[in-house]
């Protein structure tokens, strides 16, 4: 049964509202996961985390200012602002301490989040005892809340989420460029300090959007997760926007379609949990920059390097002087365990030792400069010469008499 | 990474030596590091006799200061034995001192020029031993030595480049080690500094403690150093600088293409 | 008046005061370190934390909260640390995702046992509840000598002196090492420190200070006591010694006042309940900071760089 309203979620059969949440949910997580890229790649993802702090005041703000004129304390719209003037005024501080000050930007950030956040409680206790309206509800925005959405409540964070998503669409190219290369963006024109506001707004906008979603704590994890999960598949900045922007998506719709099968499986905290297991799949298995891969290439590489040093120690009848080494070179069959050379490894270590000479030749030569810059000590001579070129090298260590040094 | 990755998925025994590879004030067998795919230095061997004042010198990037960091315990190795004065790294510490490049450290740390040099007697001092007055005394010896007494209450991120690095040698100094590993220090700094330091890195060898520079400065090899040893990568030569530091070596590591700009270099500052 | 400054708020104070030091002591070389959100981090898994601990152990008892609270803070920091490395993510990212997935999991778990008491005291972990701690056996000022009175005292103020000495010792002991691996971590290997070790000590005592503080002032709020204190040192003086001790007066003054702001301001302004006196202490904080950023005789980065 379960499986099958989960189905139903997925496929958008669940009721109006739900179904709005899923969209707008999947639109958030688009802008959120792209536009978060900017600001993971330049090494700044923690700045979220300072704005979306910072919004808590202007929630208690806009409360007391729209009860103080008699009006619905709640009004979303009005909270909503009231957020994105704090988000703001956070995010001015941080940036006038880091300018005006010796401190570093992570200092910047966590003193603006706590102490903004600080008032915001101080406020929010205002709010408790001045006793006005109907307070209940503000705390919504810590953790976010879309059970007993209303109706226009959802349709406002679709259309936000889709303005967010069309933005992102249209500054991709300078936002890109500035991420990737600030100084070359510069240089070819590009004027970095508006491209950089423009960031900060979208982030901004994406947290306000998200705020009565998934709440100011975790709205953090959908501007970070997604492009951290998306850096392992690629290398390449402008992909990575487009990949984190899928993942922020795809956890956006399948956690809110999740949490729409049941009451117990709040949105904010599940979608972000189907973000961070997007992230640990990727960071284990994606081909290239995953764990696995790595680790696989750095344990081949790391044989590799000892037995062509373990040949060239038997081809120079030098010691071998490390135990690793030996293993090596004995589970290879190429010596013994008292580290006499079988009759394989002696043949293995005049190759070696052979391909090495020809190496400090063609080092020599400057027409094969190009070849020689990608010597690593374990690439085959003969992946980079033609066999006519190593010919004309063994001819001139014939020549100097000699085989091996 | 590949530190991380030895840690968490059981490591290799690397650098686990078989012998012991010689009694000199630095050996270094087999060494080889690599930051990603591709080997920052491969297979390197290296030997520095008692009392010898020798240059790693090499194109950017050939894994200079690499070899200097993995040698150190710094940057991890891949394979690689290392021994000096006999005996491994651990070991021998405290007769080695160190001075790593200016711009490694932090400059706006708040401390002064005194208090970096009294870090060089920290093996002494322990956890809580109080600095007393001959720590003191000592600690200004050096600065005196490297011409940076009237500088001792200073903030550090006050200094010129060259001062700080004075300051880094001073330091080193109040280790009073027996062998002596240098990173660039002549990088970016004044011509009156760079006089200094080599006055004292000459006044360390005639007391016979041996010293190691990276350096970068082909023209005043000939004249700062006693031997040479040439990589780019893997090693290109090794050995007294009236050998070693020949044009053809120069021409296997820099490439064809640069040799004739370094003899130029050369012709100015050498003879 | 004394009687009920001593019932009422002299435990808080007391409690604000040494939470305050606790944290500023190691959030001193946080912030030297350019690790200040690692509190960030741990202070934002307490609520995890403890909602685990009270799953586990089924009773709301501070020790199985502090507990759980504290194996979160080293799930977190481990968590930190296997991303950052295994996946060669910047640090600051790898704590994005850390702790955000460490909280969505905790507040995923609170909502599947939902219980009135628990629920209350998520409002408490992420807000503190300072002025509830009052030493309820006191009478007046002779109450601190009265050892039935003294036996009456809230835990919370014992467990608070207890970590903050262990701070203080923490700092003392290992001053040379954590300065010299801050200032200059390759030099400090090759002393043979083991420079990862120092810094993961330095970590786990944020962590305890954090712990110990959340239930004093929330865990959000224990941020600001990490940063702003030793920040605003910063901008006073160029000596590090002297930074510390600055950090302290500042964590003091911000203890004092938030407090005191927080529970008579009110009733100055003509109105009868106090607000947040965890909010009001982050916010003298902030203020404090903002007031040396503006007027502290170091708050320019000295001239000349390595960079040069």
């Amino acid at each position: 049964m379960g499986t099958s309203i989960l189905l139903d979620a997925l496929t958008l059969q669940l009721g109006y509202n739900a179904k709005l949440v899923a969209i707008g949910a999947a639109l958030l997580g688009i802008a959120a996961g792209a536009s978060g890229t900017f600001l993971f790649l330049r090494k700044r993802a923690l700045v979220s985390d300072a704005i979306s702090h910072a919004t808590l005041p202007g929630v208690g703000l806009a409360f007391l200012v729209m009860a103080a004129f008699g009006g619905d304390g709640r009004h979303l719209v009005g909270l909503l602002l009231g957020a994105a003037l704090t988000a703001g005024a956070g995010l001015l501080a941080m940036h006038w301490l880091t300018r005006r000050t010796r401190l570093a930007e992570d200092a910047a950030i966590g003193a603006v989040l706590s102490v903004f956040f600080g008032f915001g409680v101080v406020l929010l206790t205002v709010i408790q005892t001045v006793s006005v309206g109907r307070p209940a509800g503000l705390e919504d925005f810590l953790l976010g809340a879309t059970a007993g959405m209303l109706y226009q409540d959802a349709v406002l964070i679709t259309v936000a989420g889709a303005l967010a998503v069309l933005v992102v669409w249209l500054l991709r190219r300078p936002m890109t460029m500035v991420a990737f290369d600030a100084g070359f963006a510069a240089a070819s024109g590009v004027n970095v300090r508006r491209v950089d506001l423009a960031m900060m707004g979208l982030v901004l906008a994406v947290t306000i959007i998200g705020l009565k979603m998934v709440g100011l704590v975790l709205i953090v994890a959908l501007l970070i997760i997604p492009p951290v999960t998306a850096r392992f598949w690629t290398n390449r900045s402008d992909r990575v926007v487009i990949i984190a922007g899928v993942f922020g998506g795809l956890s956006g719709f399948i956690g809110a379609a999740i949490s729409a099968t049941a009451p117990s499986l709040p949105t904010g905290p599940i979608i972000v949990l189907t973000a961070f297991v997007l992230f640990v799949v990727s960071m284990l298995f994606a081909p290239g920059r995953g764990v696995l891969a790595a680790w696989m290439r750095h344990r081949r590489q790391q044989r590799r390097i000892h037995l062509r040093q373990g040949l060239l120690a038997i081809a120079q009848d030098l010691p071998i002087y490390e135990r690793y080494t030996l293993q090596l070179l004995v589970r290879a069959g190429l010596a013994r365990a008292d580290g006499v050379p079988t009759e394989l490894g002696r043949r293995r270590a005049e190759k070696a030792c052979r391909d090495e000479s020809r190496w400090a030749v063609a080092r020599r030569m400057h027409s094969h400069e190009s070849a020689v810059s990608r010597y690593d000590g374990l690439l085959p001579i003969e992946d980079v010469l033609t066999r006519d070129e190593i010919r004309e090298i063994d001819r001139q260590i014939a020549d100097a008499g000699g085989e091996c040094a | 990474m590949i530190r991380a990755l030895k840690t968490a998925m059981g490591r290799a025994p690397i650098g686990d030596p078989l012998d012991t590879v010689s009694d000199k004030p630095l050996a270094v067998r087999g060494l080889t590091v690599s930051y990603g795919d591709k080997p920052a230095v491969f297979s390197l061997d290296m030997t520095v006799n008692d009392g010898s004042m020798t240059a790693i010198i090499g194109p950017n990037g050939a894994g200079k200061s690499t070899t200097l960091k993995a040698v150190l315990g710094i940057v991890p190795r891949l394979s690689g034995v290392v021994s000096v004065f006999g005996q491994p790294l651990a070991k021998s510490r405290p007769r080695i001192a160190y001075v790593p490049q200016r711009a490694s450290v932090d400059w706006d740390f708040p401390t002064r020029v005194i208090d970096v040099v009294l870090m060089g007697l920290v093996r002494e001092l322990g956890l809580l031993r109080p600095v007393r007055d001959r720590h003191r005394k000592h600690a200004f010896e050096c600065l005196d030595r490297v011409g940076m007494r009237d500088f001792a209450e200073r903030q550090i991120g006050q200094l010129s480049g060259g001062q700080q690095q004075r300051v880094f040698l001073a330091r080193a100094l109040a280790q009073g080690a027996d062998l002596y590993l240098l990173d660039e220090p002549f990088a970016g700094v004044d011509a009156a500094t760079e006089r200094a330091i080599i006055d004292v890195l000459k006044s360390l060898r005639a007391d016979g403690r041996t010293v190691v520079a990276v350096h970068h400065d082909l023209s005043t090899v000939r004249d700062y150093f006693d031997h040479v040893m040439i990589i780019n990568v893997h090693k290109v030569a090794e050995g007294p600088v009236a050998e070693a530091f020949s044009e053809e070596n120069l021409q296997r590591a820099y490439g064809g293409r640069l040799a004739a700009n370094l003899m130029d270099q050369l012709q100015l500052g050498g003879h | 008046m004394g009687g009920e400054f001593v019932m009422l708020s002299l435990v808080p104070i007391l409690i604000g005061v040494l939470a305050a030091i606790a944290c500023a002591l190691p959030g001193n070389f946080l912030v030297l370190r350019r690790q200040a959100l690692i509190g960030d981090a741990i202070s934002h898994v307490v609520l995890p934390g403890i909602v685990v601990g009270f799953l586990l152990s089924g009773t709301v008892s501070s020790w199985a909260m502090m507990a759980g609270a504290a194996g979160a803070a080293i799930v977190a920091v481990l968590l930190i640390e296997l991303v950052r490395r295994l996946g060669r993510i910047e640090p600051g990212a790898a704590m994005g995702v850390a702790f955000t997935a460490l909280f969505a999991f905790g507040v995923l778990l609170l909502e599947q046992s939902d219980t009135s008491s628990v629920h209350l005291d998520v409002q408490h972990a992420l807000y503190g509840n300072l002025e509830s701690l009052i030493w309820v056996e006191a009478r007046g000022w002779s109450s601190l000598l009265d050892p039935v009175a003294l036996a009456g005292l809230p835990p919370e103020l014992t467990r608070i002196a207890i970590v903050s000495l262990l701070m203080l010792v923490f700092t003392v002991v290992f001053w040379r090492p954590l300065k010299i691996s801050t200032f200059d971590e390759g030099f400090a290997r090759v002393l043979g420190m083991r420079t990862n070790l120092i810094g993961l000590g330095l970590v786990i005592m944020a962590a305890i200070a954090a712990v110990a503080s959340f239930d004093a002032v929330g865990s959000i709020i224990v941020i600001a006591m990490f940063i702003c204190p030793p920040a605003a040192a910063r901008l006073m003086t160029n000596r590090l010694e002297a930074q510390v001790l600055w950090s302290v007066a500042f964590a003091v003054f911000s203890a004092v006042m938030g407090y005191v702001l927080a529970g008579y301001g009110p009733l100055w302004l003509g109105a009868d309940d106090a607000v947040s006196a965890a909010g009001m202490i982050a916010t003298v904080s902030g203020l404090v900071l903002a007031l040396a950023a503006l007027y502290g005789p170091h708050r320019r980065s000295t001239g000349a760089s390595a960079e040069g």
